[in-house]
Parts: C-alpha cells; sequence; structure tokens
C-alpha cells in the first residue's frame, strides 16, 4: 500500500472517528463540518463534487451515513470507502451498544417505563421534523408534492412496496413532468 | 462479551421467537436496499411489520433513545436489535448488513455513475426517488404517531418537538433536553 493511501485512510479516521461521537440526531448534523473538512481544509473535492456526493447519497439505495462512505471512495478507492464506513459509524455504535445494554439491565427499575414512555412523543415529533426536511428538500413543484402524497398514501393504505414507489416515482420524473 | 450473566432481556414480541443471526444480517441489509433517501420508513417496514422484530410501540420508544445517542439512527436501531437477539455477534451481523453489504451494491454503481458522466436523465430521476421517499416518511411518522392519538399531551410534546427543530430551527439536543425531561415528569405522574 502507498504512503498517500495510508496517508489518506488515517486522515479520513481523524476526520470522521471524532464527529461520530458527537452526531447527535443523526448523520446529517455533522454534514456542515465534513463539507468544511473534505473541501475547504484537505482541497479533496470541489463544492459542487461533494454535492453531487450527496445527491447520490439520497437517491441511491443504503442510509443516509453512506454519503460519508462515498466520500472515502472518492479520495481512497473501495478501502476509503470501507475505512469511512467504520471511521463514521464504529464508535457511535459502540457507544449505541454500551448504552443500550446498559438500559437493558435497568429494565425492572420503577422509573424505566415513565422514562420511555415520557420520551416516545418527542421521538414522534423528530420524526415529523425529520419528513418536514425531506419534503422541503425534495418538493419544489406541485407534481412533486403529488408524488409525495401519493406516495405517502399508497404506504398507508396499500399494501405496495417501497421500492415500487421510488421507482414509479423516477419513471414519472423520466417524463419531465417534475 | 456477552455472558450468560446477563439480565434477561425485554420480552421479544411473540412473532419473534428466536432470530438466527444470518436473518439479522439479511433483515438489515433489506432494509438497507430498500433506503432510498430516509432509513427511517425502511425500517419501521422491515423491524415492525414484516419481520416482526419489534411492536409498533417498542419502535417508537427504542428510537427515541437512539435520537437522542450519537450516530445514525438507523444504524443505533440495528445495534440495539441486532443485540438484543445476539449480543455483540448480532449487533456486528446487523452492522455489517445494514452498512457493509450496502457497500458491495453501491460502490460499483457509484463507479458506474461517475463514468456516466452524469447526464440530466439520471437528475431527473433522482428528483423522483427524493419526492416518493419523502412520502414514505410521513406516512411512517402518522404510523408511529397513531398510538399516541388519544392522549392530547402526548401529541402537543410532539408537536413542541417538531415546531423546536423544524420552525424555530432549535439544536436538536436542546429540543430533546428541555422536553424529554417535560415527558418523563408528565409520564411518572400518569398524565400521559
Amino acid at each position: 500500500m502507498s504512503d498517500w493511501l495510508l496517508r489518506i485512510l488515517a486522515d479520513l479516521v481523524v476526520i470522521l472517528a471524532p464527529l461520530s461521537l458527537v452526531s447527535i440526531g443523526g448523520a446529517n448534523t455533522i454534514l456542515p463540518e465534513v463539507h468544511r473538512q473534505v473541501v475547504s481544509v484537505r482541497g479533496w473535492m470541489t463544492d459542487a463534487q461533494f454535492a453531487d456526493l450527496f445527491a447520490l447519497a439520497r437517491a441511491a439505495p443504503g442510509p443516509n451515513v453512506l454519503l460519508y462512505s462515498l466520500v472515502g471512495w472518492k479520495v481512497g478507492g473501495v478501502l476509503g470507502a470501507l475505512v469511512a464506513t467504520l471511521a463514521m459509524s464504529g464508535p457511535s455504535s459502540l457507544l449505541a451498544f454500551a448504552s443500550l445494554h446498559a438500559w437493558r439491565r435497568f429494565y425492572d427499575a420503577p422509573w424505566r417505563r415513565p422514562v420511555q414512555a415520557g420520551v416516545a412523543p418527542v421521538a414522534v415529533g423528530l420524526m415529523f421534523a425529520s419528513a418536514y426536511t425531506l419534503v422541503g428538500a425534495a418538493d419544489t413543484t406541485v407534481v412533486a408534492y403529488a408524488v409525495t402524497a401519493a406516495a405517502a398514501a399508497l404506504t398507508l393504505w396499500t399494501r405496495a412496496h417501497p421500492l415500487a414507489l421510488l421507482l414509479a416515482a423516477a419513471a414519472v420524473a423520466l417524463t419531465g413532468w417534475l | 462479551m456477552v455472558s450468560t450473566s446477563q439480565p434477561p432481556l425485554p420480552p421479544a414480541p411473540p412473532s419473534a421467537p428466536a432470530v438466527p443471526l444470518g436473518s439479522l444480517f439479511l433483515g438489515f441489509f433489506e432494509l438497507a436496499l430498500s433506503s432510498s433517501g430516509g432509513a427511517l420508513a425502511p425500517a419501521h417496514r422491515v423491524l415492525v411489520d414484516k419481520r416482526g422484530w419489534l411492536t409498533n410501540r417498542e419502535f417508537t420508544e427504542i428510537l427515541a433513545l437512539c435520537q437522542v445517542l450519537p450516530g445514525p439512527n438507523v444504524v443505533n436501531l440495528a445495534i440495539y436489535v441486532g443485540g438484543r437477539y445476539h449480543g455483540a455477534a448480532g449487533a456486528a451481523a446487523a452492522f455489517a448488513g445494514l452498512l457493509l453489504a450496502p457497500l458491495l451494491v453501491i460502490v460499483p454503481l457509484m463507479v458506474l455513475y461517475a463514468q456516466s458522466g452524469q447526464n440530466e436523465l439520471v437528475r431527473g430521476a433522482f428528483r423522483g426517488v427524493a419526492a416518493a421517499a419523502a412520502g414514505l416518511m410521513v406516512a411512517t411518522s402518522l404510523k408511529v404517531a397513531l398510538p399516541y392519538r388519544h392522549s392530547l399531551r402526548a401529541v402537543l410534546l410532539a408537536a413542541l418537538a417538531f415546531a423546536g427543530v423544524s420552525l424555530l430551527h432549535w439544536p436538536l439536543l436542546v429540543v430533546v433536553l428541555v422536553l424529554a425531561p417535560c415527558g418523563v415528569v408528565a409520564a411518572w405522574r400518569g398524565w400521559l
């Protein structure tokens, strides 16, 4: 392995692993900082290239956190993608494993029920906030709003497979109406 | 890593008596492949509706914890579900299915896409996918909210969380740190 590649891989770990532990609320909360690092500080790619990767990660299958895998792929190939994935999700996952394990220990504690029941409505509100963000980012035309509404309705009231809905929406978009 | 002295796990939903490691891997791989533009909607579909690894209420309650912890919510969810059925090995299997397996599928796609010159057609299709993915997320939010519809205070709490993040643009951590204790006190007093 070349020194150059090793250095890139090490840089990916140095940038992503600490951010992993502060990414409360999900992968998008650290997006501005990663953007600053890879575009402004390291100059690995242009602003437009970063925006392309972001769009690609949103549209391609896989959780949105794979955006950081794409950044790794862009600078370090397949190995870069693997290292970026582990650096981005590894530390937070270890913390989650320990925390959720501790949480299970207190399953019978009298305070567990109220804590869980009290926090859940907040989680519901945050889900609506995510939905709101997605709608705001995706829907710029009346037809796009209609596609969103149709996808929501079909999910709620039919057994339509989500992939079928996504593909149908892509087909609608290809007609040029969106 | 996970010894037999571990305290009893929370009762699994009756529909999922035993979940093999391979199923965990495949379940989360399926989840990953069916998530475009947001993983929570497919997470609910696969984990609650299809596989029965979590009940609807459990999904919401565990999600609350996963949202407060750092890391992508769906990855934390995978760690929880995998860990619950198989300890560290289960968490690793779920993690691999969710993140590492998609790399094998996505990286080649990316290379193809980069070579294709990123034409307008592909961009147009992306816009359609994003609009539908937003719709899936709206539907999932409504499904998850359904059990709370009879509690005016729970609805109010959810509305405040939404308003804080989406309308007032407060940091998520602030919203959670203010509202979660309110919710806990309300639940403790039996108001929720």
